[in-house]
């Protein structure tokens, strides 16, 4: 019977189903990070658990570490509480951890395919709802709760209902100034942020194949954002090309078997999908949201809708909501909104491609007087990697502050956060009232786009900069 | 877990589509290694003003709702991050019952493993028991019989029965799954065989 990439790999880890279709899932790969999972290791302790399969965690503080200096410890007293904790969860269970001052150290979903811990095929879970990202490599990736966190810990396994299948054909090729964060932005405008929600999502089509492996991740890493279990893209050469020689990667025979498995991992041609949408790459331009959520698109030539011509009552009210949040006015032009802050960074766009990107476009120019802007590597390897390039210089003489990596103003758990009523740029993932501090107005885009708003100080379009 | 069977309590209404988790509980409470102590910040920003006073008209702000156990929503309720701080700042509160026309998925599940029942009804009945609401009198959940009774009338709602037991019986998912320890030996031990590099 012909079968989805997901059929694939779900029947693959399939360890016991029930007669009601609930069912036990093998985990090859987990990820867990400071913020949530404490309360799963005090679960184990209580209950004298183990850790079933310790080499198949991995562990790193990422989500309220300081991105300035951390020579000197990390001041704040709850976070430096977190981040012991990790560190001594992992000692107590065997668990291999990157810890702060570690080279390795990042965001979670950054060092995964960075060290080749992330692989093709596998299932790969995380406290956190952005281990969709691991699916541009054709992993079945997605966030997990503590309960379940503590589930896989001492199981392997996780307790799954099996999801429909979706997928998104994106065709043709993008226009110029357009880039994989434009593609999911436009993908979740158009299904919804609950469009996904029952489904994995397949993305697919011309524009997919000819995407980087990275520009991949930051299209995988918003599927959550449209509501759906995971987001999958099936592996290709620039995949497995990848992978070649990763730390953690298969070696010698064993790489030979790995990617011979690993080139199974494709829907048969005459897969059924339970739903399916197509997506023409031409109507895709350089986008911006304007609301509270992923789904509140529009082109950056565009406007600020009207509610008033919204029919759904609910969502009328919502868009309300969201215009009086973010102190915006129906029907202004997205271009007149000035912008406070920029951010480059996020396990949406934190990568060494997004910061080359930036870089090539803001070389030799200056952000606006009345802006600040950081870039948050989303590595210590990335960061490496960009010193090396000389793009740290290019942004620090541009005016960007150049930071040490995690997850920073993405959810601001740190100290990197707006003040009520201020602006941001953001390449992140969510723009959720009060996500980057409480009253902060985000607006999520493009690396490109984000140093577009940074040059002129207001929301911009980055084919006018050149 | 505490068992659910079944729960009477004036529902709160909050009349609004896509609450995220962020809204539900802040990050700034992320930082704790507990489970317990969140309900006092559930819904944070909604709840206090930036002084960190009360805010007068949110409705949990306001008996009898500030002892409701029956949460009503619009849909697509609990989206956005994992944060299993979002049940634990419910239940803490006190609430173990969130209705809505639909849930956000790793919110749903987060649910099940917390002993907080997630019921999905259409956007009418959440109507309907919102204007039963106004008359601050009790509503009754009762899981076994899937239905929720109000007044003289009753709607009734469909959920996993294997979900369902979970919730009835209060059941350890880690303890069950355990008990099927030889499954995963024997899937590990072809997996070593045929995907030795995992």
């Amino acid at each position: 019977m012909s079968k989805t990439l997901y059929d694939k790999i779900w029947d693959d880890h399939l360890v016991h189903e029930d007669n009601d279709g609930t069912a036990l899932l093998y985990v090859d790969r987990h990820l867990v990070h400071e913020v949530t999972s404490p309360q799963a290791f005090e679960g184990l302790r209580i209950q004298g658990r183990q850790v079933r399969k310790p080499k198949l965690t991995l562990a790193v503080p990422d989500h309220n570490v300081p991105t300035t200096d951390r020579s000197k410890g990390i001041s704040d007293k709850q976070s430096k509480i977190q981040v012991d904790t990790l560190r001594n969860n992992c000692k107590e269970f065997g668990i291999n951890l990157f810890d702060v001052n570690d080279k390795r150290q990042g965001i979670v979903h950054i060092i995964g395919p960075e060290q080749g811990f992330t692989q093709p095929g596998t299932v790969i879970v995380c406290g956190d709802s952005h281990t969709a990202t691991h699916g541009a490599f054709g992993s079945l990736a997605f966030g997990i709760g503590t309960s379940e966190v503590e589930h896989v810990l001492a199981t392997q396994t996780l307790i799954q209902k099996k999801s429909k299948n979706f997928r998104v054909n994106v065709n043709g090729s993008l226009p110029a100034g357009v880039t994989s964060k434009d593609v999911i932005l436009k993908i979740i405008g158009t299904i919804g942020t609950a469009g996904g929600t029952g489904y994995v999502i397949e993305f697919a089509g011309e524009v997919i194949r000819n995407l980087s492996v990275e520009q991949r991740m930051t299209i995988c890493n918003m599927t959550i954002e449209a509501g759906a279990r995971a987001g999958l893209i099936a592996p290709d050469d620039k995949t497995i090309e990848y992978f070649k020689d990763r730390p953690m990667s298969p070696k010698g025979d064993n790489w030979t078997k790995a990617v011979a498995h690993w080139k199974k991992l494709f829907s048969d041609s005459d897969a059924k999908f339970d739903k399916e949408v197509n997506i023409d790459a031409k109507e895709i331009e350089p986008l911006v949201t304007w609301g509270t959520s992923p789904q509140d698109v529009s082109p950056i030539t565009g406007e600020v809708p009207d509610p008033e011509k919204e029919k759904d009552k609910d969502r009328r009210i919502a868009m309300y909501r969201s215009l009086e949040y973010m102190g915006l006015k129906p029907k202004m032009k997205i271009s007149d909104i000035k912008v406070d802050k920029i951010f480059i960074g996020s396990c949406t766009n934190g990568r060494i491609e997004d910061l080359r990107l930036a870089a090539k476009l803001l070389k030799g120019k200056k952000i606006a007087s009345d802006v600040s802007a950081m870039v948050v590597p989303g590595s210590g390897l990335v960061k490496k990697q960009a010193e090396e390039e000389g793009i740290d210089k290019v942004f620090k003489n541009a005016g960007f502050e150049w930071r040490e990596p995690g997850c920073s103003m993405c959810l601001g758990m740190n100290e990197d956060q707006l003040s009520s009523k201020e602006r941001c740029a953001s390449t992140s993932n969510r723009n959720f009232e009060g996500r980057q501090g409480r009253g902060g107005r985000t607006h999520l885009v493009s690396p490109g786009m984000a140093v577009a708003a940074a040059i002129k100080g207001y929301l911009a379009d980055v084919r006018e900069i050149n | 877990m505490e068992k659910f069977i079944k729960l009477k309590s004036i529902p709160a209404h909050i009349p609004l589509m896509n609450i995220d988790t962020d809204m539900i509980i802040p990050k700034q409470f992320l930082k704790t290694i507990k489970r317990t102590g969140l309900g006092k910040s559930l819904f944070y920003e909604m709840r206090y003003d930036e002084s960190g006073k009360l805010i007068d008209e949110f409705i949990l702000n306001n008996d009898p709702y500030s002892k409701s156990k029956i949460l009503l929503a619009g849909k697509n309720f609990g989206c956005g991050s994992s944060r299993e701080h979002a049940p634990w700042a419910l239940i803490d509160f006190g609430i173990r019952c969130v209705i809505s026309p639909s849930f956000a998925d790793i919110f749903y599940n987060n649910c099940f493993n917390n002993g907080i029942l997630p019921i999905i009804i259409d956007e009418k009945s959440i109507q309907e028991l919102y204007e039963y609401s106004k008359r601050k009198e009790e509503i009754e959940v009762d899981l076994n019989e899937q239905m929720i009774l109000y007044g003289n009338k009753k709607l009734t709602f469909d959920i996993e029965p294997a979900k369902k037991k979970r919730l009835l019986e209060g059941l350890d998912n880690i303890g069950l799954s355990l008990k099927k320890i030889p499954n995963i030996e024997k899937f590990e031990n072809s997996m070593n065989k045929t995907k030795p590099w995992i």
